[in-house]
């Protein structure tokens, strides 16, 4: 299929389209309102069903309802929208049911802006509803890798019986790039035996549920999930490495900022010979903590940059356990980061090096 | 021997965790003969609600879901919205559905959400031990109005069906009690009625149903019937409160 010129948010609607998703459920909220509006137009055309709920929360029981009649379904918000979908998805967690959820992030705490920052990390990886319980979390830093990271996300949802969330930001879904629809690399996925879709004795009866008063049980539940985040830690860890092969200084950056951090390194090795490298974690969760803690074999300090007051770099201290030391450097509120700031630290660093 | 009773085939062979005298066990029974008698166990899907009958899915030998509180409506829209030709039911009580859930059941049936809410009005919230439901009457007295319900301080009890009725959305709406024979052979004409509109895609159905709550009302189950008699059904007449012909209509 040829290239063709989308915003993020569009782009992210049509990848779930071409990865089978007929149901889609949401709730207005900026900077992700492309999505529901392309998806209201897109899925009556290929006999899929939108519905505009009447809150966030109603939208995400209402995929906890299609997601546990078998159906591939997704929800979209920003951030305070997210939060209100918290419960949901620990349900959703917890009865096992596949579904991609979409978070077009905008600044907080409380209403915020509708500037992109990266203030969810905590939420998307750590939990965010009750409970422990995980979701694989892609972190996409282009158009073209939004869509990529939607199509495996249904995937990956379905073959785990996890929900999977993207994690955008109004930079990623409001740019425009080229895009192409690439199907990703073919996964067995086990048939629904367990969607409720009418009980007619050729299979189990089918109970979507998450409520187990008896410890044992609970635990049972709770053992089986951890399992399968293990299986997932094994599996479906993503990252991209850029100029890392001489690198003595790793920069550890996500989305948005992971494409200012590729531009400062540029700048720093050019005008300045300081041999910056990136480690681009592309799932949040699970997180690329091997790659990060074996690069302190080659690299004597770390820089995290995030547009947050540092989120992610809690992750990046983890994996590297007190091995090298480890910079951070942040924007709040919706401002973007800039290479220079990035350079400053890299120069700072540099000086104390020597 | 002629057999005068027999017990419907929907209803798994557990003992009920409710309390002695509560209707639950009768609404339950009443929307598993239905089902059977429309002949649709094998398309029926059932959302058991948080509250009292949150083990409702341990008791319908059909699909079910367990939903968060207040939100089996939206749960039951994604269920019916991705099979069309399933019979998919709520079974909420007074805190969930006109509380916590008034939004998704005012919303479900402002879409015409081509599903069914059976609907338990008890007045109290019985689970958590009897504490003061958005049904509970004026003056009635719970463990977090314990001097009686004071309109002045939290206002007035809830019709629900009213209230819906009042929506283009909702097809059939009837309120229904349990407390005697008629009635209760009342109350299963009025669940049959709501499923068969559904059955037609005329749209949202509810059914509410009054109810007792002996234990968190402090009545024996004789008492409780007297109670409900004599207390709710004045102030949640019954009756059908809409029934319309067609979805358009």
């Amino acid at each position: 299929m040829a290239k063709v010129l989308m915003k993020g948010n569009e782009a992210v609607a049509e990848a779930a389209i071409q990865a089978g998703c007929r149901f889609f459920f949401g709730y207005p909220i900026t900077p992700q309102n492309q999505i529901p509006e392309y998806m209201s137009r897109r899925l009556p055309e290929v006999g899929g069903t939108f519905l505009q709920a009447e809150s966030e929360i109603s939208a995400i029981n209402m995929v906890y309802g299609a997601a546990g009649a078998g159906a591939r379904v997704m929800t979209s918000s920003s951030s305070p929208g997210i939060s209100l979908k918290q419960e949901g998805i620990s349900y959703i967690a917890c009865a096992e049911l596949p579904c991609v959820i979409v978070n077009m992030v905008r600044s907080g705490p409380g209403l915020g802006g509708i500037l992109p920052t990266q203030g969810d990390y905590f939420q998307s990886v750590k939990g965010g509803g009750h409970g422990d319980y995980r979701l694989v979390v892609y972190a996409p830093n282009s158009v073209q890798e939004a869509a990529d990271c939607v199509m495996q996300a249904f995937d990956v949802s379905d073959q785990y019986r996890v929900p999977a969330l993207i994690l955008g930001d109004g930079m990623i879904g409001q740019m425009m790039e080229p895009v192409e629809f690439r199907t990703p690399k073919k996964r067995d996925l086990p048939e629904k035996t367990w969607a409720a879709t009418g009980y007619d004795g050729t299979k189990q009866r089918a109970v979507i549920n998450s409520l187990y008063i008896e410890a044992e049980a609970m635990n049972a539940v709770c053992t089986r999930l951890q399992q399968v985040y293990r299986q997932i830690e094994q599996n479906e860890i993503q990252y991209e490495e850029y100029m890392m092969d001489d690198a003595e200084i790793c920069i550890v950056a996500y989305g948005t900022t992971s494409r200012i951090a590729k531009n400062a390194i540029g700048q720093a090795r050019a005008s300045l010979g300081i041999r910056a490298g990136l480690i681009r974690p592309i799932t949040l969760w699970p997180f690329p903590s091997k790659a990060i803690s074996d690069a302190a074999g080659q690299c004597s300090a770390f820089v995290a940059v995030e547009m947050s007051a540092g989120q992610m770099v809690e992750d990046v201290r983890l994996a590297l356990d007190g091995k090298r030391p480890v910079s951070f450097v942040g924007t709040l509120g919706g401002i973007i980061p800039t290479p220079a700031m990035i350079i400053d630290e890299l120069k700072a660093i540099k000086e104390a090096m020597s | 021997m002629a057999v005068v009773f027999k017990k419907s085939g929907l209803i798994a062979r557990l003992p009920f965790h409710y309390c002695p005298g509560c209707t639950h066990g009768i609404a339950h029974r009443l929307v598993a003969e239905c089902i059977e008698e429309l002949d649709m166990k094998e398309k029926a899907v059932g959302v058991a609600p948080v509250g009292c009958a949150v083990f409702a899915y341990n008791y319908f030998d059909i699909d079910m879901y367990e939903a968060a509180h207040g939100r089996a409506p939206a749960v039951a829209t994604g269920a019916k919205r991705v099979h069309p030709g399933n019979l998919v039911f709520t079974y909420q009580g007074d805190g969930d559905l006109a509380s916590i859930g008034a939004a998704e059941i005012v919303h479900a049936a402002a879409r015409g959400e081509n599903i069914t809410a059976i609907f338990i009005n008890n007045a109290i919230y019985g689970m958590t031990g009897g504490q003061m439901a958005p049904t509970t009457l004026v003056g009635q007295k719970t463990t977090t109005s314990p001097l009686g319900r004071d309109p002045k301080h939290c206002g007035y009890p809830v019709r629900v069906s009213e209230m819906l009725s009042t929506l283009d959305g909702a097809a059939y709406i009837e309120r229904v009690s349990l407390h005697d024979v008629p009635h209760i052979n009342k109350a299963k004409k009025a669940i049959k009625k709501a499923f068969e509109t559904q059955m037609s895609g005329k749209g949202f159905s509810l059914v509410e149903i009054l109810s007792t709550c002996p234990t968190n009302w402090g009545l024996s189950p004789v008492e409780a019937i007297g109670w409900l008699k004599d207390n709710m059904i004045p102030y949640y007449p019954l009756g059908v409160y809409k029934e319309a012909k067609s979805h358009d209509e």
